[in-house]
């Protein structure tokens, strides 16, 4: 069963220096406030995990947290460049990365896998590109059809984090709106922590929505607003403007750490 | 808010209405940010209010009234019809061949119209890192057709791809990789729509050739800006300017 605790003592229990982690969320739900809570407690060497790093994980790198990123799309969605994700690997700053990159479909179907407990995943993908030599990928073919497909390991975290909008007192978990990989990235992982945007007494159904039991979380821990500058849909907006200014701000290494100083280290977390 | 619509369209606005108008007789289309996005309202607005609307987060049949700035908008998901994850989107919609068109861009476009979305130079020391793969692979292997939308420059349009992201043609009919020889159900890139004119793959030969040419564009110019020898349509076509009715919903749209 979920435990409900503190943001600071999730982090603190579940993620270790070294350890893979994947924090989720395709442009919705991007849980920022434990990423931040993983750089005040100062972890280090992780393997960081995510289909699409976004600003969180450009701010995790850029403050050399990330000794080897998995990924599938390193770009800010709309705006251009994640600029300390290139820094880190056209010059190794802060630290030489190591990476391991894939497509979308690839990325989701290891998630897949790695929620069924099975080895690997089948998809109609990859073949033709250059990404074949670059990646974990391997030409399987089919025992009924004979036709050739390509197989991805699954992927099995060490740590899943997601955000969702709400839990109720016995840490069920209710989300909603775009549910990108959610579900699988928690049923994949060895251990898992949700951030919610409030708890409630009883969880009211939401059309569409995804439930996890209490029973596959290890720990919820309510962060308001832990989402932004992404967002929880119906109860925080996304904040566009912030996704633009992190575009020019984050450019010069300087200013980057200030800003993270400022902003993240020298805040404490909520509640 | 009222916009001006007397001067003259620009030409990312040609490029713009030129895809919008590709969607006329489209039922579902699949869209990255930016002028894809653009174009795919606009053709809602102007030619097709029955177009199916798909976005990579999993929003399939989204309304939006504004261009969107990222993928997975509040706006998307709270007008979509259904919503789905990503593993869903890629397996049972994409991967399935069940979208007409897709929208893609690139940092680079070779003459069989494969791209690059993944590096500037070598790899493992690269000069530009570019975002990487995101959907294009798949999407490109199993969308009925796929239009991709870039900026007509010598550095896009390149002999030689420093990474192939994304299999478009692959080497041509006699090369390794046809498209048949992958297994990909999808008919590949049908048309590169740049801000200079639009290129189409010759039927069997599988090699863009300039097919459509903007207002006021230059066959030589056209010619500069591509990095190999471009072969130019016997039947080239001069892009019917953006009607005024187009060009004020365009410039509406983005104006919101």
């Amino acid at each position: 069963m979920a435990e409900i605790v503190s943001l600071q003592d999730a982090v603190a229990e579940l993620v270790h220096d070294g350890d893979s982690v994947a924090l989720e969320g395709f442009t919705h739900l991007i849980p920022f406030a434990a990423g931040h809570e993983l750089l005040r407690q100062r972890r280090t060497d992780l393997e960081l995990i995510r289909m699409t790093p976004d600003l969180l994980y450009d701010q995790l790198i850029g403050m050399g947290v990330a000794r080897r990123i998995v990924f599938s799309y390193g770009g800010n969605p709309g705006v251009g460049s994640l600029h300390r994700f290139r820094d880190a690997i056209e010059h190794d700053w802060p630290r030489p990365i190591e990476i391991e990159e894939h497509s979308h479909a690839g990325m989701a179907n290891r998630y897949v896998a790695g929620a069924a407990r099975l080895p690997f995943a089948i998809l109609r993908g990859y073949l033709g590109t250059d990404l074949t030599a670059r990646t974990t990928v391997a030409p399987i073919t089919c025992p009924f059809t004979g036709e050739k497909l390509v197989a991805v390991p699954a992927l099995q975290p060490d740590v899943a984090i997601i955000h969702a909008q709400e839990s109720d007192r016995g840490g069920n978990v209710q989300l909603w709106g775009i549910p990108g990989v959610h579900r699988e990235a928690v049923l994949a992982a060895r251990r898992s922590l949700v951030t919610v945007e409030r708890i409630v007494d009883e969880l009211e159904p939401q059309a569409g929505s995804v439930v996890l039991p209490s029973w596959v979380v290890d720990f919820v821990a309510e962060a308001q607003g832990g989402s932004r500058p992404s967002y929880s849909l119906g109860i925080v907006d996304r904040d566009n403007d912030f996704y633009k200014f992190w575009d020019g701000m984050s450019r010069d290494r300087d200013a980057f750490v200030a800003w993270m100083n400022d902003n993240v280290l020298m805040q404490v977390a909520q509640q | 808010m009222s916009v001006a619509t007397d001067t003259e369209a620009t030409a990312g606005e040609v490029q713009t209405v030129v895809a919008a108008r590709r969607l006329s007789h489209t039922k579902t289309v699949f869209i990255g940010v930016g002028r894809p996005s653009t174009a795919a309202i606009l053709a809602r607005m102007v030619h097709n209010p029955e177009l199916v609307l798909i976005y990579e987060s999993g929003t399939i049949g989204a309304k939006p009234t504004r261009v969107p700035l990222s993928i997975g908008d509040g706006e998307l998901a709270e007008t979509a019809d259904f919503i789905v994850s990503v593993p869903e989107m890629f397996n049972y919609w994409i991967g399935a061949g069940r979208i007409d068109v897709a929208f893609l861009g690139a940092a680079q476009v070779d003459r069989y119209a494969n791209l690059n979305s993944t590096v500037i130079g070598d790899y493992d020391h690269p000069k530009v890192r570019l975002p990487g793969a995101g959907g294009a692979p798949e999407i490109a292997a199993s969308c009925g057709e796929v239009m991709v939308i870039a900026s007509h420059a010598k550095r896009t349009f390149v002999r030689r791809l420093d990474f192939r992201t994304t299999v478009g043609h692959g080497d041509g009919p006699s090369g390794t990789d046809t498209r048949e020889r992958l297994g990909f159900s999808g008919r590949g890139p049908t048309a590169v729509i740049t801000d200079l004119g639009v290129l189409e793959p010759d039927p069997t030969a599988n090699e863009l050739v300039l097919t459509q040419i903007h207002p006021g564009v230059e066959i030589d110019h056209v010619r500069a800006e591509t990095g190999w020898d471009l072969l130019v349509s016997d039947e080239l076509q001069s892009t019917e300017p953006p009607s005024a009715e187009e060009l004020a919903a365009l410039r509406e749209l983005v104006s919101r």
